[in-house]
């Protein structure tokens, strides 16, 4: 049988080990170039955001958190109110690539390239006691893009689904500064009103950039009653 | 988007006033009903110029759904399926791909079902089943421009004959070949042919697979053509969404037209991806209007197309010599033994360093030719011990740019490259090397034009091609005959210079 790469459609040989042949593993979709193109985050990083610190300059680090993740702690709005954000990905120009390709050309199909990495260290940091709850789109983005991309990579990991956020039609994020975005009121609501006490939280989106987006979404769940809020990305930009 | 049939009429759920309930999308009708233009209906002009023979999306199209749904009604636009079925599954009908691997499903939050859509002309937006294309029913007009060309150089004979066919093939909506040999001022030749389509009206389309190739022509025409109204169309162009007597524009951006064009020309047919993607040839096929005129241009023609030409299934004219008279320079052949071998023991069979060192010691600049990037980056490092100043570039090298340039300004002794630089860089008064010329990737096609890129400068007009290879094959030889038999013709013809 031909195989294609999903990413770059070249024809390429699969690789298959024993271990594949024991476990029944599925032979990876992608050809081996692309593969190694993803890089997984890995080594010190901050504690917080799950920003890495490799490559870093020292003076954006304080410790074991980031510079940004500390004026975070001194802003009485929001000193807490994300617990912890973990990524996969570094968002390198491949990255950005595929991101872009995935959710603004639309290639809904990308998502299976991330399937093993996302779940694999999702299970790292979390596990299925939390709350899943993807970041909403506008239900103009939404008919725009034609589907959610935080909710296709919360699909990845076949845990049950909590839709309980809508979002306001908004300009993009994007086009923001970080200053313009922090100052924007919240976008988000709950969908229905119910109560999340005790319950922990992992919100699911494609990007963690400025951290802006995911807090105003965990503002919203803490005021249900959730007992923490925290946050799994498929990059760390 | 979904639709409704009302009294045999298709109505985008939006708009439907009842039985939204009953929406579906697009590809689920059997039949798309369209209907004759009603002449007193009271177009908008606007939209109409903005879809003039294109095929587009809704979300390419900045008017309101109300205004496109009239017009469809009067007959002047129509909605057509983005995504057919058929007996072996599916068919994009903006790309033409029906290829399994090319399609996939999501659950579509515009149809609210499981809709399939193209991955392979996804960079230009998805085209999915419940995706409709809208059609302009307005044929084509062009308009005439009478004297549109201001160039005042001059053509060569060979050029002039070419230019001729060219002409007789745009007045009576022929198809051509133009074989022209490397160097032998291809672009100049269509000029005649340009202004002649425009005096009668006629609509002309550019065709590359190269973004590049649109960049270096635009200027070139806009300058031969001072006040014609010329766009260039590659991805992320500015000249989107407008239209004009002249497109220059990539293969791929071809996939918006429609039955737009009078006149198609397509540059370099033989270079990747055209010859070997099957979307490009339903691109240009979809934009030409019938009848039309199509014309070939290239230097290095592949075994079909040559024999096409030879059985007459296809008007060809050649171009054997260069606008400035001296012949092709012929490639040599030098056997140099396992060389694969040698590049392990981090070294270079004794004939190849020679050639590489007389050019050193000369100062004369070169290029050598390698198979692949690995070995590329191998033999860099082994020839950096000669000069440090030698460099390697390949397609992924992002100091390309940079590396070319420095070499064109003569920084450079000696650029070692893979096939990339086969096509399109020009320098002038430089000698061409390959090594391993019988490795697959050198067909007669990519040796032709790498031997094609010595003496093109009227300066420098001859220089040393060598092919440096363990085992002769036929491509290097077909190339060389290829070579030669364009000499001749070059010298039966008188085209060369006589002195």
């Amino acid at each position: 049988m031909m195989y294609f790469c999903l990413i770059c459609h070249a024809p390429y040989n699969p690789v298959v080990s024993w271990q594949h042949v024991l476990t029944l593993r599925k032979p990876d979709i992608l050809c081996e170039k692309c593969r190694r193109a993803f890089l997984l985050i890995s080594g010190e990083i901050c504690e917080s955001c799950g920003r890495p610190f490799q490559h870093l300059d020292s003076s954006y680090r304080q410790g074991s958190l980031c510079i940004d993740c500390i004026r975070w702690q001194e802003n009485e709005d929001w000193k807490d109110v994300l617990t912890k954000n973990r990524s996969v990905y570094l968002y390198n120009d491949f990255m950005k690539e595929v991101v872009s390709l995935w959710k603004f050309r639309g290639d809904y199909a990308m998502v299976k390239a991330f399937q093993d990495d996302f779940s694999c260290i999702f299970f790292q940091h979390f596990d299925d006691t939390f709350l899943l709850v993807p970041i909403p789109l506008s239900a103009e983005r939404l008919y725009e893009r034609g589907f959610n991309q935080a909710k296709a990579l919360a699909e990845l990991l076949n845990l049950p689904i909590h839709d309980i956020l809508t979002r306001h039609h908004h300009e993009k994020q994007s086009k923001k500064s970080r200053r313009e975005r922090l100052q924007t009121e919240n976008l988000f609501q709950l969908a229905e009103p119910i109560s999340l006490a005790n319950r922990r939280i992992v919100l699911i989106d494609d990007i963690y950039t400025t951290g802006t987006t995911l807090r105003h979404a965990a503002k919203v769940l803490l005021e249900a009653g959730a007992l923490s809020v925290s946050s799994f990305t498929l990059a760390r930009g | 988007m979904r639709f409704i049939i009302e009294n045999n009429r298709l109505i985008p759920e939006p708009l439907a006033k009842e039985r939204w309930e009953e929406a579906m999308p697009i590809n689920c009708f059997e039949h798309l009903p369209s209907f004759p233009i009603y002449p007193h209906f009271s177009f908008s002009a606007e939209l109409l110029s903005f879809l003039e023979g294109k095929q587009l999306l809704l979300d390419e199209l900045p008017f309101p759904i109300e205004l496109l749904q009239a017009h469809y009604e009067q007959g002047y636009i129509r909605y057509e399926k983005g995504i057919t079925k058929t007996t072996k599954g599916y068919r994009c009908e903006r790309c033409g791909n029906g290829e399994a691997h090319f399609f996939a499903s999501f659950f579509c939050a515009r149809c609210q079902q499981r809709c399939t859509y193209c991955r392979k002309c996804i960079t230009m937006g998805r085209v999915s089943g419940c995706t409709p294309l809208i059609v302009s029913c307005i044929p084509v007009k062009g308009q005439t421009y009478d004297n549109a060309l201001h160039w005042h150089g001059t053509l060569s004979s060979g050029q002039q004959s070419a230019a001729e066919a060219v002409v007789q093939a745009i007045e009576h909506n022929e198809q051509l070949l133009v074989w022209a040999v490397c160097g032998a001022g291809k672009t100049e030749v269509l000029f005649p042919g340009i202004n002649r389509a425009l005096q009668l009206g006629k609509r002309v389309c550019i065709a590359t697979p190269r973004m590049d190739v649109v960049l270096e022509l635009a200027p070139r025409l806009k300058q031969a053509f001072p006040h014609l109204p010329v766009i260039a169309l590659y991805g992320g162009s500015e000249d989107r969404g407008k239209t004009a007597p002249l497109v220059i524009s990539t293969t791929h951006q071809l996939l918006r037209f429609y039955k737009a064009f009078d006149v198609m020309i397509i540059d370099e047919v033989d270079a990747f991806p055209y010859s070997v993607e099957p979307m490009l040839q339903y691109a240009v096929e979809k934009a030409r209007k019938d009848p039309s005129s199509v014309i070939y241009l290239t230097a290095t023609p592949n075994r079909k197309w040559q024999q096409d030409v030879k059985e007459g299934k296809l008007k060809a004219v050649t171009i054997p010599a260069r606008y400035h008279g001296f012949p092709l320079p012929v490639p040599a052949f030098e056997w140099c033994g396992n060389w694969s071998k040698a590049v392990k023991k981090q070294s270079l069979p004794r004939n190849v360093l020679a050639w590489i060192h007389e050019r050193l010691v000369g100062g004369k600049q070169a290029f050598l030719f390698v198979p692949n990037i690995e070995l590329l980056e191998k033999i860099v490092a082994i020839l950096k011990k000669l000069d440090a100043k030698i460099e390697g570039v390949h397609a992924e090298d992002p100091a390309r740019k940079e590396k070319v340039a420095a070499f064109r300004k003569g920084e450079l002794p000696l650029l070692v490259t893979t096939t990339i630089l086969e096509r399109g860089v020009t320098v002038p008064n430089i000698d061409v090397a390959v090594l391993g010329a019988e490795d697959r990737i050198f067909t007669e096609g990519a040796l032709v034009q790498i031997a094609g890129r010595v003496g093109r400068s009227a300066q420098y007009p001859s220089g040393d091609v060598r092919f440096f290879h363990y085992g002769k094959t036929k491509e290097m030889i077909a190339a060389k005959q290829h070579i030669e038999r364009m000499n001749k013709e070059a010298a039966k013809r008188g085209l060369l210079n006589t002195k």
